[in-house]
């Protein structure tokens, strides 16, 4: 009796939290709707003071326009070859620091750990005028290098952080046994533990390329003189001049820029889940 | 060492009950002693596997977080830059010049208020999504996860200039809902910011309520249930049952918002055309920014680079006493 009440209560409640559920995804999807919306937009809709949340003449302009006037195409690469270099790199260097952290015992452990955590505060933005001058020196200033070499070093402690809880994941019996079958120490490092970490691996490189691929502040202070080398984020601005911003370009160029970090996100996406929790819970 | 090997002989597989208690005693054997996990003091080995590390955190982070400090107590401007003069040391001139600037402090205040408006909704955004997220069925968990997902990739540059679309006075769909005319949101000091809110709220929500969500599916359903059973309201379940269970992963999600919602530059920069109207939305870092790019006072930048770094460093230490008190093992 009680249960079917409790039931008939209950029903109601979870109609609401699903309609509610329904209208917040709505909600925060918008603005990427509206940002494809916009363009695939003509020209003349788009800019419109009665905008419409829909289309009836969809067309590629935009995307023309973008990958035509600017050298898109080459910011385009260069934004993947930054990314791309980073989240290797960092995840290697992740990888054998995350390992010995967790299963060696040696002095100064805790301290390292403790560093890697107050590394991870440091913020990125402070330390630009630092970064100019030493990138300055090491003649790396627009250069591609000027980006790749410092978010390799602001993507480390939070990766390190993170892999520790996979690297701990596996258990060390495993890795007894691998010695007692005459495996070396690399051998058991390279062929056993790293494809066994892989998945947290993979969750860690999520937030190397997002760092990477969202860069603003590097580039428009190191890439300062040869734009060949400019990334994504200065060509997006190319379209938006405050006060006639091209809003079908710009829409364009900021979907080109969002669809491969969105692919690389569903891709990874239940490794992520389970990354985030095990590197909480830990 | 007579524990590691002596429950099975070698190369024989342990019985699964020896590997659970194993397992479970791991992460709170507390002290060395009753811990007989095998991890072997290597020798040089591990140090040669943080070596790398170790060489790009030194050389990237905490020289330039010295040269920083330096940087800071010089004067250093476009002389110095092109080695027109030599540079000098001032002490804490650059100090002393940045508190006896009204617009330095109204900055500070403008990026603290900021910063704790951002935390305090993202957060509560989060939880509360959170939990609706452990309340509905198959399709619409997924609907939402999938939107939260999609604006977590967002990148920063394109989530502002999209917003910044969405909010446009004469194109953007917000003001035709609204019914509010043509009304400029970067404009006024306080709409400017709250559109840079909004837009960073949305960007950093999912983060919180993903890690919160694994975190409730964590704690198990009898308990909840139980709760339930009992009367007990949600309200009362979240802060009586969840929020307790939930502690240290609710301590990093504040503390990762804190730290991210401080940093903010790109949404500032873009949103507001590089801190809006005679510098009403600036907030520390674009105001460094612009400090050293904009005008070459690199001595000055740095100087509030420095600033707040202490600042996020006072909250991590903080955060780390936290940790510490809860008992939780590095």
């Amino acid at each position: 009796m009680s249960v079917v009440r409790g039931r008939a209560v209950r029903r109601p409640w979870r109609l609401a939290a699903e309609a509610t559920a329904l209208l917040v995804a709505a909600v925060v999807a918008f603005p990427l709707y509206w940002m494809l919306l916009g363009a695939l937009k003509p020209a003349g809709e788009i800019e419109s003071t009665e905008p419409r949340p829909w289309t009836a003449s969809p067309s590629l302009d935009s995307f023309r326009r973008v990958f035509e006037q600017q050298e898109f195409g080459r910011y385009f690469v260069n934004s993947l070859v930054v990314a791309v270099s980073v989240v290797i790199a960092s995840a290697l260097i992740a990888f054998l620091a995350a390992t010995a952290v967790t299963r060696f015992r040696f002095r100064f452990r805790t301290t390292l750990l403790v560093m890697f955590l107050v590394a991870q505060m440091v913020p990125v933005e402070a330390l630009t005028i630092p970064l100019f001058f030493l990138m300055r020196d090491l003649g790396q200033l627009n250069t591609l290098g000027s980006l790749i070499l410092p978010h390799i070093a602001f993507s480390l402690p939070f990766a390190i952080w993170m892999l520790r809880g996979f690297v701990k994941a596996v258990p060390e019996s495993l890795e007894e046994a691998a010695y007692l079958d005459g495996a070396s120490r690399a051998r058991f490092l390279w062929r056993i533990l790293l494809p066994l970490v892989l998945p947290g691996l993979v969750a860690t490189s999520v937030f190397s390329f997002i760092s990477a691929w969202n860069d603003f502040l590097f580039a428009k202070s190191f890439i300062i003189s040869d734009t060949s080398q400019s990334t994504l984020p200065m060509a997006l601005l190319v379209f938006y001049k405050p006060d006639e911003p091209d809003w079908g370009g710009v829409m364009a160029a900021s979907t080109v820029m969002t669809v491969p970090v969105l692919v690389f996100f569903v891709l990874v996406q239940r490794r992520l889940v389970s990354g985030l929790g095990g590197a909480v819970k830990d | 060492m007579s524990r590691l090997t002596a429950p099975s002989g070698p190369g024989r597989v342990e019985p699964r009950w020896v590997r659970a208690v194993r397992g479970a005693s791991r992460p709170r054997g507390g002290s060395r002693a009753t811990n007989p996990a095998p991890r072997r003091p290597g020798g040089w080995t591990p140090w040669l596997y943080v070596a790398p590390a170790l060489l790009v955190l030194g050389g990237l982070l905490v020289y330039p977080v010295y040269q920083l400090g330096l940087i800071s107590f010089m004067e250093y401007t476009q002389a110095q830059v092109s080695g027109g003069e030599p540079t000098r040391f001032r002490g804490l001139a650059n100090y002393t010049e940045l508190f006896a600037d009204d617009q330095f402090r109204q900055v500070l205040l403008a990026t603290v208020g900021f910063a704790a408006a951002c935390v305090l909704c993202t957060l509560a955004v989060g939880c509360a999504l959170a939990v609706l997220l452990t309340r509905v069925r198959a399709v619409p968990r997924l609907a939402l996860l999938l939107a939260a997902l999609g604006a977590w990739a967002t990148p920063t540059i394109t989530g502002s200039t999209v917003w910044l679309f969405l909010f446009d006075p004469d194109f953007g769909p917000v003001d035709r809902l609204l019914g509010i005319g043509d009304f400029s949101w970067t404009y006024g000091r306080y709409s400017a910011f709250l559109l840079v809110l909004l837009e960073v709220v949305w960007c950093s929500f999912p983060f919180v309520m993903v890690t919160v969500y694994a975190g409730i599916r964590a704690v198990p359903a009898e308990i909840l249930e139980a709760a339930a059973l009992d009367g007990a309201s949600s309200w009362r379940i979240w802060r009586s049952v969840l929020a307790p269970a939930l502690r240290p992963i609710l301590v990093i999600v504040t503390v990762q918002s804190v730290i991210w919602d401080f940093k903010v530059f790109t949404q500032i920069y873009v949103m507001t055309g590089g801190g809006g109207i005679a510098g009403q939305n600036l907030v520390l870092n674009v105001y460094a920014y612009q400090k050293a790019f904009a005008s070459s006072q690199y001595g000055l930048g740095s100087a509030i680079g420095v600033v707040t770094l202490l600042i996020l460093l006072a909250i991590t230490l903080g955060y780390l006493r936290l940790l510490r008190r809860q008992g939780e093992e590095l």
